[in-house]
C-alpha cells in the first residue's frame, strides 16, 4: 500500500477499498523497515499519525471528508514550524525549538485532512546541496546507500523515493527541492516566487525562498500545489492571482508549444552520459509534438556569482536573530557574570555548525563597508539581467528545458570540505530563484554508476505563474518515458 | 586572499566566536568563494536598475491591529516565553549591555 501514489490512494479511500489507517500503517511499517539504512526522517510523529489517520476515517464514514487529500499521510520538510512539535531546520542552535504555531503550509496541509507523518532531514538551515551540512545526520541516497540524497531537501526527496511517505514537502532557494528530486529520481516542483506563503518557513533567503512539493508523480505534485499554494495575508509577498486546478492541465497534448533548449545549459561541465540522458528526454518531448528551438539565456554564466552573492547576504541578516538571549541555543545562565556581546559569540560560535558560519561570514562580508558596491551592489543589477534573460525568452516559448544537476548523486563526504565544488553543483537550478520563475525537476532516465542505477532529472522552466505550462509538459514527458515506474532496492 | 585579520573582523561583525582552526580553515574556503564572483566584473552595468522584489508587487499594507485568526498566529506570553533561557515573570532577562571587559 506504501507504493500508491496520492493519486491512487485517495481514489482508493474515496471508493472504501482502503482506510487512511490502513495506508498510515502501511507507510508507518515502511518507515520503520528502511528508515535507519536511509536516514530520511528527523522526527517519526506515529501517534500523532495513527490518531490523525482513524479522525480522517471517521470524517469519512460521516459524509464530511475536508479535501480529496484528506486522509494522505504526507512528510514535511524540518524548516516548516509544526504546532507543539520541535523544529531544529536540522540545526543545533534550535534543537529543543517547539513553535507555538503551524506553518500556513502546514495548516493548509491539516485543514486539507492531510496526515502527517514527520519531520524530514536537511542541510541545516537548508544550506547545502547533499544533507552533509545537517547537525545531526546524513540522508542516505535510497538507489545507492553510499551517496548523497542531493539537497536541502534530501531528506524529502529520500523518503518519497523509499517510499516513506506518499508526497513530502521541501523548500528551494537555489535547487533545495529540483537537485535532490533528480538525484533521488522523483518529481520536485518549485513555484514561482510568491505563489505559496513562506509564513512559518524558518527564512533562508527571503526574496529567493519557495516551498513546494515533492512527489512520486506530476499528478500528485499538481495536486499539493492546489492545496497549499494562494495569497496568504501573513506574508505579504505571496501573490493574488487565483490558485488554478492544476491537475486539470495535465492532459493537453504538446502539439504547437514551442520549448527553448538554451545553449549555456549545455557547455563543458557536465556528466556525458547524463547530458546524453537529458537529450534523450528533449528528443522524447518533440516526438510528442513540441517545438524545441535553441535560445540564449546570455547572463547565465554569472547567475552562480549572483546567487552566492545576495543568498549568503540574507542569510547573514535572516540569521542574526539567533542571539541566544530569546529562544535557541544559549550560554546565558542565572547568577553568572556575562556580557551581552559574549552571550553572542559564544551561542552563535557553539550554535552554528560549519556551512552556517560560511555563509553568515560571507554575507556580512558583501555588506560590509567597502565591499557593498563591489558585490552585493553589483550582484543586485545582474540579477536584472538574469531575470530580463528569462522574460525576453518567454516572449518566443511556452517553457524551457535544461539539466537539473551536472552529475548523479555524489558519494558521501566527496564535496564536504569544498564548498566551491559543492556550490558549482548548483550552477543549473540556481538562476531560476532570482527572476521568481517556476520550475520543475521530473525524472528523466538513468546513469550506471558501480554497477547501480542512479536516477537524471529534467528542468522545465516556466514563466511567472506558468506552473500550468510545466505541469502539463512534465506529465506528457513523464507518461511516454515511464522511468518513476522503477523503484530503488534497499 | 582574505588575511586572518579580515575573517577575525568579519566573525566579530557576524557576531560568533572561532577558535584558531577555524579562522585558518574559513580563511582558505571563503578565499576560493570569493575568486568565483571575479568574473561579474565583465559585466556592462552602466543604466542598469537594481532588483530586489521580483514579482511587482509594491507596498503591501495591512491595518495595524492584533489579528487572531484561528489558532495560527495566537500564542500566549507563556508559549513565546517556552524557550527563553532566563526570564522574569513576562520579561526576557538579558545580561549586562556595557560595563564588560569585551565592549566594542
Amino acid at each position: 500500500m506504501y507504493k500508491l501514489s496520492i493519486a491512487e490512494a485517495s481514489k482508493k479511500l474515496e471508493s472504501g477499498q482502503i482506510s487512511s489507517l490502513d495506508l498510515t500503517e502501511s507507510i508507518l511499517r515502511r518507515i520503520d523497515e528502511v528508515d535507519p539504512k536511509i536516514d530520511a526522517y528527523l522526527k517519526v510523529l506515529k501517534d500523532e499519525a495513527i490518531f490523525d489517520a482513524k479522525e480522517s476515517d471517521k470524517r469519512r464514514k460521516a459524509g464530511k471528508t475536508l479535501s480529496k487529500i484528506d486522509g494522505i499521510p504526507l512528510a514535511i520538510k524540518d524548516l516548516l514550524c509544526t504546532k507543539n512539535i520541535e523544529t531544529t531546520a536540522a540545526s543545533n542552535i534550535l534543537k529543543g525549538f517547539t513553535p507555538c504555531f503551524d506553518a500556513t503550509v502546514v495548516r493548509k496541509l491539516k485543514d486539507a485532512g492531510v496526515v502527517v507523518l514527520g519531520k524530514t532531514n536537511l542541510d541545516a538551515f537548508a544550506h547545502g546541496s547533499s544533507t552533509e551540512n545537517s547537525d545531526f545526520k546524513t540522508t542516505k541516497n535510497p538507489w545507492d546507500q553510499s551517496r548523497v540524497p542531493g539537497g536541502s531537501s534530501g531528506g524529502s526527496a529520500a523518503a518519497v523515493a523509499a517510499d516513506e511517505c506518499l508526497g513530502a514537502i521541501g523548500t528551494d532557494t537555489g535547487g533545495s527541492i529540483r537537485q535532490p528530486a533528480s538525484l533521488c529520481g522523483v518529481v520536485g516542483l518549485k513555484p514561482t516566487y510568491g505563489r505559496v506563503s513562506r509564513y512559518g518557513v524558518i527564512a533562508m533567503a527571503s526574496s529567493l525562498d519557495v516551498i513546494g512539493p515533492l512527489s512520486k508523480t506530476t499528478e500528485d505534485a499538481a495536486i499539493i500545489l492546489e492545496v497549499i499554494a494562494g495569497r496568504d495575508e501573513l506574508d505579504s509577498t505571496t501573490l493574488d492571482a487565483p490558485v488554478p486546478e492544476y491537475s486539470k492541465s495535465l492532459g493537453r497534448d504538446l502539439k504547437g508549444k514551442k520549448i527553448g533548449v538554451p545553449k549555456e545549459y549545455f557547455k563543458s561541465g557536465m556528466d556525458e552520459d547524463v547530458e546524453s540522458v537529458v537529450k534523450e528526454a528533449i528528443e522524447k518531448i518533440e516526438k510528442l509534438g513540441a517545438e524545441i528551438v535553441k535560445i540564449s539565456l546570455p547572463h547565465t554564466d554569472y547567475a552562480l556569482s549572483v546567487y552566492y552573492i545576495l543568498q549568503p547576504a540574507e542569510v547573514s541578516s535572516n540569521l542574526s536573530r539567533y542571539d541566544g538571549i530569546r529562544f535557541g541555543h544559549s550560554v546565558l545562565r542565572e547568577n553568572v557574570d556575562q556580557t551581552l556581546e559574549k552571550v553572542y559569540m559564544q551561542s552563535r560560535g557553539e550554535g552554528f555548525g560549519d556551512e552556517a558560519k560560511r555563509r553568515i561570514m560571507l554575507g556580512t562580508y558583501v555588506l560590509s563597508a567597502g565591499y557593498y558596491d563591489a558585490y552585493y551592489k553589483k550582484a543586485m543589477k545582474i540579477r536584472t539581467l538574469v531575470k530580463r534573460d528569462f522574460e525576453e525568452a518567454f516572449k518566443e516559448v511556452d517553457a524551457i528545458i535544461t539539466p537539473v544537476s551536472p552529475t548523479p548523486a555524489f558519494k558521501i563526504g566527496e564535496k564536504s570540505d569544498d564548498p566551491v565544488q559543492m556550490y558549482l553543483s548548483d550552477i543549473y537550478t540556481v538562476p531560476i530563484n532570482p527572476a521568481g520563475v517556476p520550475a520543475i525537476s521530473v525524472p528523466a532516465g538513468f546513469v550506471t554508476r558501480d554497477a547501480k542505477d542512479l536516477p537524471v532529472g529534467i528542468q522545465i522552466i516556466g514563466p511567472q505563474l506558468g506552473e500550468e505550462v510545466i505541469l502539463n509538459i512534465a506529465h506528457q514527458f513523464e507518461k511516454v518515458s515511464g522511468v518513476n515506474k522503477k523503484k530503488p532496492q534497499i | 586572499m582574505l588575511t586572518k585579520e579580515e575573517v577575525l573582523h568579519v566573525a566579530k561583525l557576524a557576531k560568533f566566536d572561532l577558535s584558531e582552526a577555524e579562522v585558518e580553515k574559513f580563511r582558505l574556503q571563503l578565499s576560493n568563494v570569493l575568486d568565483l564572483f571575479k568574473k561579474i566584473d565583465d559585466v556592462e552595468l552602466k543604466d542598469i536598475e537594481e532588483t530586489s522584489q521580483v514579482t511587482g508587487l509594491k507596498n503591501v499594507l495591512r491595518n495595524d491591529e492584533v489579528v487572531c485568526k484561528k489558532d495560527l498566529t495566537c500564542c500566549t506570553t507563556e508559549e513565546l516565553l517556552k524557550g527563553t533561557p532566563i526570564k522574569d515573570g513576562n520579561s526576557i532577562k538579558v545580561p549586562k549591555v556595557i560595563g564588560g571587559t569585551d565592549d566594542v
